[in-house]
């Protein structure tokens, strides 16, 4: 199997930062919550991205945020995904009354935008790290539901599985064996994508100050932190919305290669 | 003799082609054809799939499609190499002097415009004809197409028409311009059979009374024979024979064009009824939920064991619902099935595993009859372990019998079904149902989407199948030719019903009903005439006008 | 025809109350109630009872959720709990704020990407069509927020072009409020322009590849007269399609937009409330929000009937 050159680049750049994100503690040159030096002190050796708003070390704020933020993404990204592929894998093979139920209510919570929504049931809410993971992972299910739906009932349709039913296959041999494996590589794909989604929106709620608390970090809440910095010049902002962008186009770059894989969908070994 | 007025010589054709996983490659797909068109007479390109005859025919307008491009030879029309000819006249021969004539008008007629303005746009486009001029021809080509109400069909929009009448009005299209010459590309083969024979005896027709010269593309020799006045066989890219129409038909000299002309020449003895059937199929009248009208009307037929019995029909006619009740994906609103001596349940999910064994199917398309992500090995080798509980060593000796049978060798097993040719990839699915040691195999047109001599191939396999197994077949199909290969007896269904039902020979023995007489008239035969012939002796409108 | 229509509008009404019911019973799953919120954790339990019977905390849910919505079907949404202002006053000025803003941005964003749709689909898989899908997969990748500060950085503190805030009143020209809001602007144009090329650019090419496209090629038409007279027909309902998707994501980017540059709209007055737990606030702007989504997909909806040939034109 050959890798191209894109593809790979992002594959290594996206495992850096989750490598950078588990040994956070190991990588980062003082803790997270430490007061080093002055206010906004610019880069230094001592300092490699200056310090932020109260004198914290910008550097290590940003890997301890990176760690906050890709932890929160991929805990809601996997929610999202187990509840979503499941309940829609299920609504396209049983059909009927399951399916129109399960697909008029994701209808309906779609019919919201997904940060009003959350916005809304924030207003009520504890802002916890494990309230915002389940928000997001229920909200952004419906979208894997649709996919994992609309993806399962082309399969469905095909001969090879009402040739499986004609059989008398149950329906674990039919979703498992017949379904899944030709479902994959496009969920997978959107797996990147929704991860993506994911850091997007969980920084833009600790932006708003409605996401992750002071005085953890995190990427979103480092740009709230050193908002007024911009003001007199002071890049600290800037720092996470390089990050994310980093780690945002890496990511595309894996998912539109195994997204470009689907066509060879009847490509065996491919 | 006149000049020519489409010269072919050495044309190269190619195209870059994208594997999945693996660098952009180019292909040859037609390398070095040669050939001459004389004005006003037809020529008929003829080949199975990957011959490159439309490719060759898109030529002819310096069209290369999607990726495919002219990389070498010349294409003279009028005299003057289209190839080498700067952009501008190359867009005034397209649409001007040569016009062109799609498999699928459906898709071709822009959907959001009446039909008149797309007739006549490229006339008035090429300043052939003023609008009103223009108007006045398309009427008079909608009139000799045999289009109903030729005033004002053109004001229509092409949904508002059915399939058999949008292919006329494609050709009048075509010949809006006054053409000199008409590339028609499969033109008929999207038709029912019955719609076939009045759209080909339209186009024969205007073509005649127009004078104008065409390249009539089609895989099916015996349609070509009808239309036009030599043949070129064309097989991967390369002319095998050239022509005559009387002399391809009657005296080919290529052994490829021998085994075309021959297809379809099985001849099966019919097996006389045993005294039980195997399957009783009795009143059913069947109806998809939500509808309000029954697709299947009353239907009672029997087959006998290790006989076929073929269900004969156009689209729409309820032959593969009949399918579907029968495997029990469609519980019938009235009627009861009986298979082997016992009743069979209405609901697939209630029947008993051996029925379930027992009543195998094949499908139309061998593609995705097959899980993707499946080898051979694993697709064969399901059934025996989960209806025999075949395992390791035994289960392997028993895929490689079967794949024997069906005539694979050793190292199939491992392959997966995109790495299968169309005729394998089927002769697998005939193995899939065979693992399960079945009474009763039900093929739904399991020869529709092969090539003929591919298909001949898989019939006879079919028969031989049959003679060892003594398996029954239900045969579901529109080519009566295929019918009469391999039935012993058949039911013709029209509109859910079956109108006449027996044996092979009482079926096919006049005197016949009129919508019987209609379908087997309308089967192309492989002779010059056979189509004036015909609709000299047409009892019965076609369905589809 | 006219049925399709009127079914569709009355989907979308439908929608409209499942979703107010919805948003209300989303505010009532709170642990603790409005009232605790607003006298906090020390309360005497008299004075809770007390605000309670006052805000009608009593009364079944069923009944609550009625004279909620009898109040904003005439107008009224209630009174926020923090102020005690009448929402519906604070609401109206912040509204026209927040349109005046996504309007600007749409008058910018909607042309513009369809020029450049249009460009990456005639210059398909050459260097114009790869340099936007580059620049599509970056702005994409960064929160609208933060593309906000880097042009703030950029545009206000660098080259000082622009003010970084985008404080208006009524008392400022026109002139001077657009250029009070010329960073937000180009902000939110960028944060739709991405989405909407690409979505143009796949409308577009869906419709060329197709088979009457093909056709017109060999009537030896030029491929102006082809789009002209034979895809734009058919791409005007995917790209009213496109738009509208669009605008619904803008009013989204309005909210987090607004807060960056404080500006005095809707979004920022939901952020605030909602931090302040306001809910009465809440509600009323989450539903305002969600009926401007549902009704800019509405229309999409109607337009694509609206230009079917098939339902235009009825066998």
């Amino acid at each position: 199997m050959r890798v191209p050159f894109a593809a790979l680049l992002g594959l290594i750049v996206t495992s850096l930062f989750f490598l950078t994100a588990i040994f956070a503690p190991l990588i980062a040159p003082y803790g997270m919550a430490e007061v080093v030096g002055d206010v906004w002190e610019p880069p230094s050796d001592q300092f490699l991205l200056g310090t932020d708003s109260i004198g914290r070390d910008l550097l290590s704020r940003m890997i301890y945020g990176g760690q906050t933020t890709i932890f929160i993404a991929t805990a809601a990204t996997a929610l999202s995904f187990v509840l979503g592929s499941v309940l829609g894998f299920f609504a396209a093979v049983s059909g009927g009354w399951i399916d129109q139920t399960l697909s008029r209510f994701v209808d309906l919570i779609m019919s919201i935008p997904t940060l009003i929504f959350a916005l809304v049931v924030l207003s009520v809410m504890p802002t916890t790290i494990t309230i915002l993971i389940v928000l997001m992972g229920l909200l952004d299910s419906t979208r894997v539901y649709r996919l994992a739906r609309a993806v399962a009932v082309d399969i469905t349709v095909m001969d090879y599985v009402e040739a499986a039913r004609l059989r008398g296959e149950k329906i674990g041999w039919i979703i498992f064996r017949e379904t899944l494996p030709n479902a994959l590589s496009p969920l997978v794909a959107e797996m990147g994508l929704r991860f993506i989604f994911a850091v997007l929106f969980v920084s833009t709620l600790s932006f708003l100050g409605l996401g992750v608390q002071p005085p953890q970090a995190d990427w979103g809440g480092i740009v709230k932190e050193n908002k007024e910095g911009i003001n007199y010049g002071i890049a600290a902002a800037l720092y996470p919305a390089f990050a994310i962008a980093v780690l945002c186009i890496s990511i595309n770059l894996v998912a539109d290669w195994v997204l470009g894989r689907t066509t060879s969908l009847k490509g065996g070994r491919g | 003799m006149t000049d020519p007025l489409l010269k072919v010589r050495g044309l190269k054709i190619g195209a870059t082609i994208y594997p999945p996983g693996e660098k952009p490659r180019d292909i040859d797909i037609v390398h070095g054809v040669d050939f001459d068109l004389a004005p006003g007479k037809v020529l008929g390109l003829i080949g199975e799939s990957g011959a490159g005859k439309s490719t060759i025919g898109l030529a002819s307008m310096a069209y290369g499609r999607g990726g495919v491009e002219i990389t070498g030879g010349s294409v003279e029309v009028n005299g003057r190499d289209i190839l080498k000819a700067p952009f501008r006249d190359v867009r005034r021969l397209r649409g001007g002097e040569v016009t062109y004539v799609s498999q699928s008008a459906a898709a071709s007629f822009n959907p959001a415009k009446q039909i008149m303005e797309q007739v006549t746009e490229a006339a008035i486009f090429q300043n052939k004809f003023t609008k009103a001029q223009a108007e006045a021809r398309a009427v008079e080509l909608f009139r000799k197409l045999g289009l109903p109400d030729p005033e004002n069909i053109g004001s229509r929009y092409p949904h508002q028409v059915s399939g058999g009448q949008l292919q006329r009005c494609m050709t009048a299209l075509a010949l809006c311009p006054e053409p000199d010459l008409v590339v028609f590309d499969e033109p008929t083969t999207a038709l029912d059979v019955t719609t076939q024979i009045d759209v080909l005896a339209a186009i024969k027709d205007a073509i005649r009374d127009t004078g104008v010269a065409a390249l009539y593309i089609t895989h099916d020799l015996a349609v070509v024979a009808q239309v036009s006045d030599h043949i070129m066989v064309l097989q991967q890219g390369a002319m095998v024979e050239y022509g005559t129409t009387d002399q391809i038909i009657n005296a080919p000299r290529e052994d490829y064009t021998k085994a075309l002309v021959s297809v379809r020449s099985i001849r099966h003895e019919e097996k006389q009824p045993t005294a039980t059937p195997v399957l009783k199929v009795e009143t059913i009248t069947a109806r998809y939920k939500g509808t309000d009208f029954d697709v299947l009307k009353d239907i009672t037929v029997d087959l006998h064991p290790g006989q076929t019995l073929a269900v004969v029909g156009e689209s729409g006619s309820g032959k593969s619902t009949l399918a579907r009740v029968i495997t029990g994906l469609l519980p019938p609103s009235a009627g009861q099935i009986t298979f082997d001596g016992r009743t069979l349940t209405p609901d697939l999910a209630t029947r008993p595993l051996d029925d379930l064994r027992e009543l195998q199917m094949i499908y139309q398309m061998a593609d995705t009859a097959m899980n993707p992500r499946q080898t051979v090995g694993t697709i064969i080798g399901r059934p025996l372990e989960f209806y025999f509980g075949l395992k390791g060593a035994e289960k392997q000796k028993r895929i490689q019998e079967l794949l024997d049978q069906i005539e694979l060798g050793v190292g199939f097993q491992e392959r997966y079904p995109a790495e299968l040719s169309g005729g394998q990839k089927q002769r697998v699915c005939i193995a899939r149902a065979l693992a399960a040691k079945p009474k009763l195999i039900i093929c739904d047109e399991v020869t529709s989407a092969l090539d003929p001599l591919v298909a001949d191939g898989i019939l006879k396999l079919l028969l031989e199948l049959q003679k060892r197994e003594d398996v029954a077949y239900l045969f579901i199909t529109h080519d009566l030719a295929t019918v009469r290969a391999i039935a012993d007896s058949i039911a013709v269904m029209y509109q859910g019903s079956v109108v006449r039902y027996g044996s092979k020979s009482q079926v096919l023995s006049p005197p016949f009903d009129d919508y019987t007489d209609l379908l087997l008239s309308s089967v192309p035969e492989m002779k010059l005439g056979w189509l004036e012939e015909v609709l000299k002796h047409r009892k019965m409108e076609s369905a589809g006008n | 025809m006219m049925q399709l229509l009127i079914q569709r509008l009355a989907l979308g009404l439908l929608l409209l109350i499942l979703v107010s019911i919805l948003i209300f019973a989303g505010t009532m799953i709170l642990p603790g109630d409005v009232a605790q919120q607003i006298l906090g954790q020390s309360a005497t339990p008299e004075a809770l009872a007390n605000l309670r019977a006052e805000l009608g905390l009593n009364e079944p849910p069923l009944t609550r959720y009625f004279d909620w919505l009898g109040g904003i079907l005439t107008g009224d949404l209630g009174t926020a709990l923090t102020s005690g202002r009448s929402i519906s006053e604070d609401i109206g000025r912040r509204l026209s704020n927040t349109l005046f803003l996504a309007f600007w941005a749409a008058v910018i964003a909607v042309p513009l990407a369809i020029f450049l749709g249009l460009l990456a689909v005639r210059y398909k898989d050459r260097w114009p069509d790869k340099l936007i899908s580059a620049v599509t997969l970056t702005t994409i990748s960064i929160p609208e927020f933060m593309i906000g500060y880097v042009l703030i950085y950029w545009i206000s503190i660098q080259l000082g072009w622009f003010p970084s805030v985008a404080i208006i009143n009524d008392g400022m020209s026109v002139w001077q409020k657009l250029d009070a809001i010329a960073v937000p602007v180009i902000v939110l144009t960028l944060v739709v322009l991405a989405h909407m090329m690409r979505m143009t650019r796949a409308a577009i090419l869906n419709v060329m590849q197709s088979a009457y496209i093909e056709t017109a090629e060999l009537k030896g038409l030029g491929m102006l007269k082809i789009i002209r007279k034979h895809a734009f027909p058919n791409a005007i309902a995917p790209i009213v399609n496109v738009v509208m998707l669009n605008l619904a994501y803008l009013v989204v980017g309005v909210v987090v937009v607004e807060v960056v540059f404080a500006y005095p709209g809707m979004g920022q007055y939901l952020v605030d409330h909602v931090s302040k737990r306001d809910v009465p606030v809440v509600q009323a702007c989450g539903l305002i929000f969600a009926a401007v989504y549902i009704g800019l997909n509405l229309i999409a909806d109607l337009v694509s009937i609206l230009t079917n040939p098939r339902l235009r034109h009825p066998k």
